[in-house]
């Protein structure tokens, strides 16, 4: 008889990171559901081909670094890198905008830095982040929700056929208004107008928000709710994240005059935020470790984005604000050390190194 | 209810607690062969006291402990010691370490033994070592020995007793059983320790919320005794020690230190029984309760084990079947290990054998890479980072694994059960640990070493100095001896002064092995003496027309031969000098090394004149006369020796005897004619240092001549350290070539002699030469500047 020599401890917990990766895709659908119910098919045809890309390139750069493919295409990283760049980037993107982004992401702000959990950098932002600063244009030829426009939503051969030969060959995107200026844009460009005064000569707004984005910020609320739900990652990060950006824009509201930065509630249901807070701020690899760090993660994070979507040069930031802090994430855990039990008070940090 | 608190993380593995608790606990019997561990406890192992074949009963003390802390071992049944060997013991690892086996004889008959009927009766020493001899070590798990945790200090004051009844480990049931079934011993044995330890507060038994049996039976026991039983929700790892105590008092351990210093004493509930049963009936620690379970046995069950029982001998009992055991555990699914040989004996502390299923635990998967999802850090009772803890131990970080408190880590588990990607983080903190120790141990002898090696140094140097030392004693003891021939103590200290110094000198100069000149000359002298006397033996010999012409005429040769020799060393020496002398003239220390050998030449020109200024002319002539009767003694000792022989040197030897007796003679006269009011002058100028250098300069001649030549050497060095670089060259120049006119001298004089010499003349005319050209050539140097 053979009896295995094996350390403690023998149980295993139920989680893997395969599991935890599947929930993470799982908790996007609703998200995705509303942006396709609100933007058409763009999205979910980005998201299938962006998942094409990322098998191929994860594949290989395993097959470079000479790693067992199937082991780690199983725990669908690459997978989650490919969903939440499809989500990021306008629909109805053209093929090679997704195919740069996503290949960058995983070969170079993966594989390069040594691979699933060795890079510094969220690989989904990185990819996202190459193509805005790249193609500004294309980045930003975001469609218009249903109900601003007249008209209907292009169809899944339309989504296919902008893929693949460019929406200038496609009738359906011929139509004026089939691409209109966000909510942050509009709010970002104007300079006379009082907030209400906005809100009633845009089409595009909405109950609190855009039209369409408030329902899609919504979805991923919900989606991340269920992630927190499930364990998968702390409230630390995510929660801390939007409420510094509610303090943030409460703080420069200015009672929605001209100068306003729009309302708390606006901020929180526009462009990307909750998507940011519940995908991106919780990538664990790319973040503070412990709690106390993952607070002021999360809340530099929602500073910097307001600062960036009210004053900088781009109408929304999470990939620059979430990229920021990773740089910042070992700094962070050098100085939030839990204290140990036993340890009366924490051990402070030794100066140096 | 008692107010508890939560710890910090803690995991919900899955209890399996149903398995063994459905039913009583039973006996399981004893086996045909035994196999208790020296050590089965935390500190130094027991040590046999019994041998091959010796008959043993029940209970009987086989191994006494060694140390303080350590426990003695008893015979778990009767029968007979078959080996002291080493087996194969209960251990991560699977090593092998010394066992007493003994084959039972299945009669189990006890040996004599007694119980206390009232302990309070009993000091508290008294009834620590009875705790002690009865081997109880901690049976939770950890082995450290009950009598050691129990003797606290007394300016440790004890406020809190805690019993540990919380068997946080899924699948065992041992306490949980125990509880049920002797909640009375628990109590009772509590009682004991309460009475010992004296608690100021309160005594606790704390348990689980998920075992409410045990509960249930322990309060109805506790009824009336102020012992309180106190229970929580169910989570792991509530039963460390730290985290009870933290559970229950809310007071933390401090890092590396002891539950009595936050007033705190913790004992196993099992080990409480034990102590019970060793007090009242006065029994040993032979048995203890160990669940069986995984559903690889028929049937899972808690059984009464003897301490040494081979665990084959407990799966045959419940069942086991192999084939579906995924692998096989001793302890808890969280921080048991498994055994790969099933002859390991039960030792005190094995709580759990578990045989579980591939579907109960699965075999192990490979790990993937950490993603720093930060569950880990979620779930460490510790409030550790085992997520920066693993990447510090992969990349063998040691500082930084101290820094993040890796000591502090309790190895339960629970970072690596939560791990998503299936990371061994216990073992990398295991390992690490070891590391750890082993750089510390290895800096500590280091040390040592550095410390030991350096106490040899100092040591090897103060012998040395002190040799030198005792050299330069002995030396200036052997020169004040010879200064002591007179009275004149200023002498002698002139002596040791110059003695002194001379060692300074040489110290200084670094000279020890070169000849100095003088040597070279005395050397020179005493060779030429030789060949005096050896030429003059040569023409007796000639005369006498003796056999020995020949030896005499080579001994001759060969003198001669070393004579040359002297000379030319003396010669070259010289020579050197002189080079060394103008180098030095070139140079600005140099003024300051002449004045040095200036200085030394005036002392031991000092010297030499004190010694000789010591003798007077009556004394020197007694000392001339003794030496000469003695020689005359001696002559005449080999004239009689010569005469026996009839020898030829006969003659030669009357000869002698007549030339010293007339050396004799004439000494005698002139001491005869030396005025007795001399010594008058001499003893006042001895006594009276002042007037020394007048009266010295009288008896002696040569005295004056010394004088002078210091005279000169002072005028000299004065000259010398006041002329300009330029005036020295020329100096030396005109010193050389007044040298070489001596030389050519000396030369055309060797020449008209047909000397040997002419040679040696005629080199060192061709050196002066050079140095003369150089000197000259430095000259210029100096002028063009």
């Amino acid at each position: 008889m053979a009896l295995l020599k094996v350390t403690s401890p023998h149980a295993t917990g139920p989680m893997s990171t395969q599991r935890l990766m599947q929930l993470v895709l799982l908790a996007t659908i609703p998200g995705v559901l509303a942006l396709t119910n609100y933007f058409g098919w763009g999205t979910l045809v980005n998201i299938i081909w962006a998942c094409l890309v990322a098998v191929a390139a994860e594949s290989l750069a395993l097959m470079l670094r000479k790693r067992p493919i199937s082991f780690y295409l199983n725990d669908c990283s690459a997978l989650v890198t490919a969903v939440l760049i499809g989500i990021a980037l306008p629909p109805y993107s053209p093929w090679w905008l997704i195919f740069v982004g996503v290949s960058f992401a995983i070969l170079i702000a993966k594989h390069l830095y040594g691979g699933m959990g060795y890079n510094p950098f969220n690989p989904a932002m990185v990819g996202y982040v190459v193509l805005l600063i790249s193609f500004p244009v294309e980045m930003t030829m975001w469609a218009a929700p249903k109900g601003a426009f007249v008209g209907s939503l292009p169809s899944i051969a339309d989504a296919l056929g902008a893929l693949f030969m460019g929406r200038d060959s496609i009738a359906a995107f011929s139509i004026d208004g089939i691409t209109m200026a966000t909510p942050l844009d509009v709010l970002k460009q104007n300079n006379s107008l009082m907030v209400s005064d906005i809100w009633a000569q845009n089409a595009q707004f909405g109950h609190w928000a855009g039209i369409g984005w408030e329902w899609v910020n919504i979805a991923f609320l919900g989606g991340g709710l269920f992630l927190l739900w499930q364990r998968v990652f702390t409230w630390h990060a995510p929660i801390s994240m939007l409420i510094a950006l509610s303090v943030m824009s409460a703080l420069f509201y200015d009672g929605g005059s001209s100068a306003s930065g729009g309302s708390p509630l606006f901020h929180l249901l526009s462009g990307a935020t909750m998507f940011g807070a519940f995908f991106i701020v919780t990538d664990p690899v790319t973040s503070a470790v412990s709690n106390k760090g993952r607070i002021i993660y999360g809340a530099s994070i929602g500073i910097l984005l307001y600062l960036i979507r009210v004053w900088g040069n781009y109408p929304d930031a999470i990939a620059f604000s979430v990229l920021l802090m990773n740089f910042s994430a070992p700094l962070l855990d050098y100085y939030t050390r839990p204290r140990t039990y036993g340890h009366q008070p924490a051990k402070k940090p030794k100066g140096g190194s | 209810m008692r107010k508890v608190w939560d710890i910090h993380g803690g995991v919900h593995p899955e209890e399996n607690k149903q398995q063994s608790n459905q039913q009583a606990i039973s006996a399981a019997g004893i086996p045909e062969v035994l196999v208790l561990p020296l050590s089965q406890h935390i500190g130094a192992p027991a040590e046999a006291i019994v041998n091959v074949g010796d008959k043993v009963l029940k209970g009987q003390c086989i191994a006494t402990a060694k140390g303080f802390v350590s426990v003695p071992v008893h015979a778990s049944s009767s029968g007979e010691v078959i080996a002291i060997e080493d087996r194969v013991i209960a251990h991560p690892s699977g090593m092998s370490a010394p066992c007493i086996v003994i084959k039972t004889d299945q009669q189990d008959q006890w040996i004599e033994h007694n119980g206390i009927e009232d302990y309070s009766s009993l000091e508290k020493k008294a009834l620590l070592n009875l705790i002690r001899e009865a081997g109880i070590a901690g049976m939770g798990g950890a082995g450290f020995p009950a009598a050691v945790k129990l003797g606290v200090r007394d300016d440790q004051p004890i406020d809190t007793l805690i019993i540990n009844g919380t068997e946080c480990e899924p699948y065992i049931t041992a306490d949980d059983m125990l509880m049920r079934e002797r909640a009375e011993q628990i109590i009772e044995g509590t009682k004991i320790l309460r009475h010992l330890i004296n608690p100021s507060e309160a005594t606790l038994i704390g348990v689980e919320d998920n075992k409410p049996e045990g509960i249930a039976a322990l309060q109805k026991a506790a009824e009336g005794t102020g012992i309180e039983i106190v229970s929580f929700p169910t989570k792991y790892p509530s039963g460390g020690e730290k985290q009870l105590i933290q559970i229950l008092t809310d007071k933390e351990v401090p890092a590396g230190g002891l539950p009595a210093q936050v007033g705190i004493v913790c004992q196993n509930i099992g080990s409480v029984v034990a102590i019970y049963r060793a007090i009242k009936f006065g029994e040993p620690l032979i048995s203890r309760i160990t669940t069986v379970t995984g559903y690889a046995c028929e049937q899972q069950k808690n059984l009464e084990v003897l301490l040494g029982t081979p665990v084959n001998y407990l799966l045959q009992q419940c069942g086991f079947n192999p084939k579906n055991c995924s692998r096989l555990i001793m302890g808890g699914p969280m921080m048991g290990f498994t055994l790969e040989n099933t002859d390991v004996p039960v030792v005190k502390t094995t709580n759990c054998i578990l045989a579980p299923t591939a579907k109960e635990i699965a075999p192990p998967t490979p790990a993937q890479a950490c993603i720093r999802c930060g569950l880990c850090a979620e779930a460490c009772p510790a409030s550790l980072l085992p997520q920066q803890l693993y990447w510090f131990a992969r990349g063998k970080e040691y500082e930084k694994l101290e820094e993040h408190n890796l000591k502090d880590c309790i190895e339960c588990g629970a970072c690596s059960f939560v791990c998503p990607s299936n990371i061994p983080l216990v073992q990398y903190y295991r390992a690490s640990k070891a590391d750890i120790r082993q750089r510390d141990l290895d800096a500590k002898n280091a040390e040592h070493a550095k410390i030991r090696f350096e106490a040899r140094q100092a040591r090897i140097e103060r012998l040395e100095a002190e040799k030198i030392a005792k050299r330069e004693a002995r030396k200036a003891a052997a020169q004040a001896k010879a200064a002591s021939a007179s009275d004149d103590k200023t002498a002698k200290v002139d002596a040791v002064q110059a003695a002194i110094e001379r060692a300074k000198a040489k110290r200084a100069g670094n000279t020890d092995d070169k000849p100095t000149r003088e040597s070279l000359e005395q050397a020179l002298a005493s060779v030429e003496k030789r060949l005096a006397s050896a030429k003059e033996k040569l023409a007796q010999a000639q005369q006498q027309n003796s056999d020995k012409v020949a030896a005499f005429e080579t001994g001759v040769e060969k003198t001669e031969a070393k004579y040359q020799q002297a000379k030319q060393t003396l010669e070259q020496f010289i020579a050197a000098n002189t080079t060394k002398e103008n180098h030095q003239s070139n140079t600005e220390t140099s003024a300051d090394n002449s004045n040095d050998a200036a200085q030394q030449a005036i002392a031991r020109a000092q010297q030499k004149r004190a010694n000789k200024v010591e003798l007077s002319p009556r004394e020197k002539a007694e000392q001339a006369i003794s030496s000469l009767q003695k020689r005359i003694e001696k002559t005449q000792q080999k004239l009689d020796i010569a005469k026996a022989e009839n020898s030829d040197k006969l003659a030669i030897f009357e000869d002698s005897v007549k030339g010293l007796q007339d050396k004799l003679l004439a000494a005698e006269q002139e001491l005869a004619k030396l005025p007795a009011a001399e010594q008058t002058p001499e003893t006042v100028a001895s006594e009276n240092p002042a007037a020394k250098t007048k009266t010295a300069k009288q008896p002696v001649a040569g005295d004056d001549v010394v004088q002078d030549v210091i005279a000169q050497a002072v005028a000299k060095r004065a000259a010398f350290s006041s002329m300009s670089d330029q005036e020295r060259l020329q100096n030396a120049v005109d010193s050389i070539t007044k040298r070489i006119e001596k030389a050519q001298d000396r030369l055309a004089k060797a020449q008209a002699e047909g000397s040997d010499n002419t040679e040696i003349l005629a080199e060192s005319i061709d050196k002066l030469t050079i140095k003369l050209s150089d000197a000259k050539a430095a000259l210029t140097e100096k002028a063009q500047h």
